[in-house]
């Protein structure tokens, strides 16, 4: 019931003139990033924490702006990947295989809303299980003492690679080197490392810096070495012959979708990739002989479209809860709380219940929305696909530069945030995966903090680590986690390297 | 009536040295964090109760300079802005602690003139409402028999204000060998008291106004506040160390500094001004809707108890090992 009560209140919130128009804003400027093939969720979200630092942003109508551009990212992804078989982002993959074939058979409009329908089922059921899932697991989080956060952030950084990542030697290489980074500065019992009698280096690194460098600024030197001046080739998007029976008969499979990518989405570490990845080929066994998936079955669309969306919602959880982000972009997001001063966790959903709330209530709201952007105005973000990105260019790096220069008035931060930038370019030019950067970044004093506890508490007896169920569990998981990427990853890469033709363009 | 005459005789100081010196144009404020936090709170409330009594002549603009928990706006002040007539710097027992165990180097208390501390947030020792501690002496008494029995958790570094509230309290209950009384250190006082209630961690030290939350829910049971008299309000039936034998303080107070080199007469302007803003109705009421307990060491004797703060907290932490 008190749920019931905290959801209205978080309405109120979320509805406000002001919180409401940002969801808007963020909804739309989501949709378009996801939608730019290269662009992820990630770099889309990163992108705009400097324009909420640049407005001076309270802290519930920020964290409502960057949850909008995060689902809205999730719905815009697809379009690419129907229209020009290159998904807008990572877990648009799946998409692909179907949504591609549709729209060559001239079945673009229709797989275009076919998905849309999918996205919002997939992001309802997702949000219904935030809702429901989030409170119950906040209470748990009690139980969580030193020793089971440890484990639990060992956990995240083994599942860091997933299923869909390509090769784990570099996942860990990038997470040694968020970690190495994040032991700048004063630790917790007072001594001073990597500081060399910089004043500003005292409190370490402020990972907003490291996030909006590593993917904005080197997105914008990508760019400008792409010089990608001309727009792309579209297919054309015919008119919309959409009927209600369309509709139901793919409601089913959005169901399922849903369910099963938020249950991926909680995993941490797995995120939207993995969900909808799990739904297309579970759908797709579920169905046999049929649906004819691969050659344009709508229900292929609506699988992974629905799982992602749903996973976007679940990734939320342990990160609102634990602190533990389940995905790269909810790595971001929790950067972007830390920075307001919100600490995740039990405490949040009594102390800020009017930002957890209101969030939440954002995203059903922000559903709302993109389902109702994205049928009428889909002809309008394929034309946007098409604007060269050299009008784009100048505005993100204008928004950058003013945002983080907002945050703390320090030209020392630009040049940090510059340098960032040329980093995160050369490590993408190696193919090394930023995510696991900023999430060893934001871990690793945690994962420290919390080693260095348990021992205190135990005085120096490591088998306190393990002492519990629920720490022995945790690392049960966590060993699963690094060894099945090894066995089921090699099989499942193959299956969707054949599925699809043209590599993603990812992170 | 005492008070009342008090603040008479500084309106009437004010408005002597207002004669001499008075602030015109833009006046600053530094916030040496982002904004959101106690010192960014600090510079815009008492920037806006400035404007309301009409003590500058236009608005009170507040910068955030965060870095080194103060010591980037420490460093400004001193090597920048050390003439400066018109600029405030707001500062917090954090800024003595830092200042006390050398963490801006080079730098020390006697660089700046202290202005002023308007009230205070007050220390507490608190455990979870299962644990077997019913008062602080019992707590110390635990610590007396093992300094490792009891575990606290706090929302400071090891070394910072909530872990030297603990050793403060423990010196002045007898408790010996204060360097192995174990210190959590945890994020912020909320993520501490999650341990604590949690039953992972024995004891929270923290300040009252954190523990507001899990006090009204009734998971948390505060031991003892380390004021010199119990807290009004909803506070009143909390005991104090004094109380219960045990010569403890903990105040957490807000307040100023400004440059040393500015104009005496301006140094003395904002001293009065800060007096004057405190007695004040309107300050009164950012008080109460704040959470802030009454704090007001004299207009003249807060440079003294800096200095006293300081030296205390130095010592302390030599005691601890944390300072050679």
């Amino acid at each position: 019931m008190d749920t019931l009560q905290f959801l209205i209140d978080g309405f109120a919130v979320a509805l406000a003139p002001q919180n409401l128009m940002f969801a808007l804003f963020g909804a739309f400027i989501g949709t378009l990033i996801g939608a730019l093939p290269g662009l992820g969720p990630a770099n889309g979200v990163a992108i705009l924490i400097p324009l909420a630092f640049t407005l001076g942003l309270p802290a519930d109508t920020a964290m409502i702006l960057l949850t909008a551009v995060y689902a809205g990212a999730m719905y815009g992804g697809r379009i690419s990947s129907i229209l020009l078989n290159i998904p807008g982002d990572e877990p648009a993959m799946m998409t692909c295989l179907d949504g591609y074939p549709m729209a060559q058979k001239g079945k673009a409009a229709e797989a275009l809303a076919l998905s849309a329908v999918a996205s919002f089922m997939g992001g309802l059921i997702g949000t219904i299980g935030l809702i429901l899932l989030a409170p119950v697991l906040a209470k748990f989080a009690l139980t969580f003492g030193p020793a089971e956060y440890f484990a639990l952030f060992m956990l995240a950084f083994a599942t860091l690679g997933g299923i869909t990542g390509k090769n784990p030697m570099k996942t860990v290489v990038a997470a040694t080197l968020g970690i190495m980074i994040s032991t700048v500065g004063i630790d917790n019992t007072g001594v001073q490392r990597y500081t060399f009698g910089i004043l500003k280096l005292y409190e370490g690194v402020d990972f907003i810096l490291a996030i909006v460098g590593l993917f904005a600024i080197s997105e914008l030197l990508l760019f400008i070495e792409e010089r990608a001046g001309a727009g792309r080739k579209l297919i054309q998007v015919g008119k919309l012959l959409l009927r209600p029976r369309d509709i139901l008969h793919v409601l089913p499979t959005t169901l399922r979708g849903g369910s099963l990518g938020f249950i991926a989405g909680v995993l941490p570490g797995a995120g939207a990739s993995l969900g909808s990845f799990i739904s297309y080929t579970l759908e797709k066994q579920y169905l046999g002989k049929k649906g004819h998936f691969g050659e344009g079955d709508p229900r292929g669309v609506a699988a992974p479209e629905a799982g992602n969306n749903g996973a976007s919602s679940g990734a939320l959880v342990p990160m609102l809860t634990l602190g533990v982000p389940g995905s790269g972009t909810t790595a971001v997001l929790l950067a972007m709380l830390i920075s307001l001063n919100i600490t995740p966790g039990p405490l949040m959903f009594t102390q800020n219940a009017d930002i957890v709330w209101g969030v939440i209530a954002a995203l059903l709201i922000g559903n709302l929305l993109l389902l109702v952007l994205n049928i009428p105005l889909v002809g309008f973000f394929v034309k946007l696909l098409s604007v060269p990105p050299m009008f784009l260019l100048p505005m993100v790096t204008m928004i950058a530069f003013v945002g983080i220069y907002s945050i703390s008035h320090s030209t020392f931060d630009l040049y940090f945030m510059i340098g960032f930038g040329v980093a995160g370019y050369l490590l993408r030019k190696l193919e090394m995966p930023l995510v696991p950067i900023i999430l060893g970044l934001l871990l690793g004093p945690e994962m420290e903090k919390n080693l260095g506890h348990a021992l205190v508490i135990s005085d120096g007896d490591w088998s306190v680590l393990w002492g519990t169920p629920l720490a022995a569990s945790l690392w049960l998981v966590a060993g699963l986690g690094l060894i099945l990427p090894y066995i089921v990853g090699p099989i499942l890469r193959r299956r969707m390297r054949a599925a699809i033709t043209e590599d993603a363009v990812s992170d | 009536m005492i008070k009342q005459t008090l603040s008479l005789v500084a309106a009437a100081a004010v408005s002597v040295s207002a004669m001499a010196w008075e602030p015109s144009g833009k006046v600053e404020c530094i916030a040496p964090a982002d904004p959101g936090g106690g010192w960014d709170f600090t510079c815009r409330s008492v920037g806006n109760v400035l404007e309301e009594l009409d003590m500058v002549p236009g608005s009170v603009q507040t910068t955030n300079m965060a870095g080194a928990g103060g010591g980037v706006a420490f460093a400004h002040t001193v090597s920048k802005r050390n003439s400066d007539d018109k600029l405030l710097v707001a500062a917090s027992t954090a800024t003595t602690t830092r200042l006390a165990q050398q963490q801006f180097p080079g730098m020390n208390a006697g660089m700046v003139k202290w202005v002023g501390a308007l009230g205070a947030d007050y220390g507490i020792i608190a455990v979870s409402k299962d644990s077997e501690y019913q008062n602080l002496n019992q707590l110390m008494d635990a610590l007396k028999d093992n300094p490792r029995d009891v575990k606290f958790a706090g929302g400071s570094a090891t070394g910072g204000w909530d872990h030297l509230k603990v050793l403060i309290a423990a010196k002045a209950a007898g408790v010996g060998n204060l360097p192995s009384v174990p210190y959590l250190s945890y994020n912020n006082g909320g993520e501490a008291m999650t341990q604590v209630i949690g039953g992972h961690v024995d004891a929270f030290t923290g300040d009252i106004s954190e523990a507001t939350g899990f006090m009204d829910s009734g998971d948390l049971r505060v031991l003892a506040v380390l004021a010199e008299e119990r807290l009004p309000g909803k506070f009143d039936h909390i005991p104090t160390a004094r109380e219960q034998g045990i010569d403890a303080l903990g105040p957490n107070w807000r307040g100023f500094y400004m440059p040393a080199d500015a104009d005496p007469e301006a140094q003395a302007y904002w001293v009065n001004a800060i007096d004057e803003l405190y007695a004040s109705d309107e300050w009164k009421s950012v008080m109460r809707q704040n959470g802030l307990i009454p704090f007001h060491p004299p207009a003249g004797e807060f440079e003294d108890f800096v200095r006293g703060q300081v030296d205390d907290i130095e010592q302390l932490s030599r005691e601890i090992g944390l300072l050679k």
